[in-house]
């Protein structure tokens, strides 16, 4: 295939039979392959829609300066379009998060503003209203309140899904900013109303001790505005002695992911242990390149645990 | 039903800086109860003004969300394991 630009290799990513990895003989696992995009992580698709819907109805002008706050692979899949494009970045970061994503962000040229890692994401997302608001001249796509986001994956991951798999029973990704698991869980729901959909996190609570209160909490709007109440089946966490433990099983079948993707596997597998028989399809939102840092598939395990109680890896 | 709830930093300072204490109850909703007689402060973190719980605050039995469980009437067993989280965002 010849391609004329990067940004026409996001998406239509690879669906894999994981099924070797399966704990029932009777459930299929599905992977679908999200570190294939060219940006490196699932992010390449919300941020493509972000960034060209707001071209289209004027929101983003050539050579306006975009803003946007991310644990990462937003940030990341940003900056890259913003540099294909011809846009400077600004991407608020919380400090904790493993060296190579910052370092992604400098590859693409992006400006880094930091926030304490003891405020998580919600810092990170707070500084960037804060900064958004003062410079309203700056585009900011928020992607936690920003519907081209849950479109990116309704539009585009969902079909995917659907072509590859109608047989479909459980839809199982990580929740980050909802995203993905709306706009795939609409579609999928659309089309079958018995497909389950179940959502995984990482117990990253533990780790805002800057929190000074729940009321710094939040919900994405993307969530509420999707009904996310009503349209999740289940939604488990993971900690990060299993999501390692399984993104080091992911290598048996021969892939390498991020550690969120080896939580995504341990929700998948425990979906697979509670059922009869069926297909789960699971994202794997990224691949290992970014975590090489934290020894996840090399160091001890219990050395690599207590690592990554200290990143933000979704 | 004794298990032991797991709390966040946030509310350490409530329950004299554990990060574990032992709770009784048939239900999650009687859990919380058990946990306010215990620690009065952690009310205003635990529940919301209409007496359900917190929004920004995600409950879990054996790290399962009881939002998509039976809420508050959530059933709990002897020897479980009950998480409180603060709500939070990635991406």
């Amino acid at each position: 295939m010849l391609y004329g630009s990067i940004l026409d290799l996001i998406g239509d990513t690879p669906l894999l039979d994981v099924s070797a990895l399966s704990p029932n003989p009777r459930v299929r696992i599905l992977a679908k392959l999200e570190g294939q995009n060219p940006g490196g992580s699932v992010k390449d698709r919300p941020a493509k829609a972000m960034v060209e819907e707001a071209e289209k109805d004027g929101r983003l002008q050539p050579g306006q300066t975009i803003l946007e706050s991310s644990s990462g692979n937003t940030g990341i899949a940003l900056a890259m379009i913003a540099k294909v494009k011809g846009y400077p970045i600004k991407v608020v970061l919380p400090e904790n998060v493993s060296v190579e994503r910052r370092q992604l962000l400098e590859v693409w040229g992006a400006e880094i503003i930091t926030t304490p890692g003891s405020e998580g994401s919600n810092g990170a997302m707070r500084r960037a209203q804060a900064l958004a608001a003062e410079h309203p001249d700056w585009f900011f796509p928020y992607q936690y309140g920003n519907p081209d986001n849950p479109k990116a994956h309704y539009e585009g991951t969902g079909p995917e899904i659907w072509r590859d798999c109608p047989e479909v029973t459980h839809f199982v990704a990580g929740l980050g900013t909802a995203g993905t698991l709306m706009g795939v869980g609409r579609f999928l729901k659309e089309r079958n109303p018995e497909v389950q959909v179940w959502a995984v996190e990482p117990p990253a609570g533990e780790m805002v001790d800057g929190l000074k209160s729940l009321e710094e909490g939040y919900i994405p709007e993307v969530f509420l505005d999707n009904d996310g109440f009503a349209l999740l089946d289940a939604k488990l966490i993971v900690r990060p002695r299993e999501s390692i433990e399984w993104t080091r099983r992911l290598t048996d079948v021969g892939v390498f992911a991020g550690i969120s993707s080896g939580a995504a596997m341990a929700a998948a597998a425990k979906c697979a242990e509670r059922i009869d028989e069926g297909v789960i399809v699971v994202i794997l939102a990224d691949g290992g390149w970014k975590y090489l840092s934290t020894g996840a598939w090399t160091d001890d395990l219990d050395v690599v645990e207590e690592r990554a109680k200290r990143v933000i890896y979704f | 039903m004794s298990v032991t709830v797991r709390l966040p930093t946030v509310m350490r300072a409530h329950a004299g800086g554990q990060s574990e204490v032992r709770a009784e109850g048939g239900t999650i909703g009687e859990v919380v109860e058990d946990l306010i007689r215990q620690f009065p402060n952690m009310a205003t973190h635990l529940r919301a003004p209409d007496g359900g719980l917190h929004r920004f605050v995600n409950v879990y039995v054996n790290d399962e969300d009881i939002r998509y469980l039976d809420s508050l009437d959530t059933k709990v067993d002897d020897g479980d394991e009950i998480s409180i989280l603060p709500a939070v965002a990635g991406g």
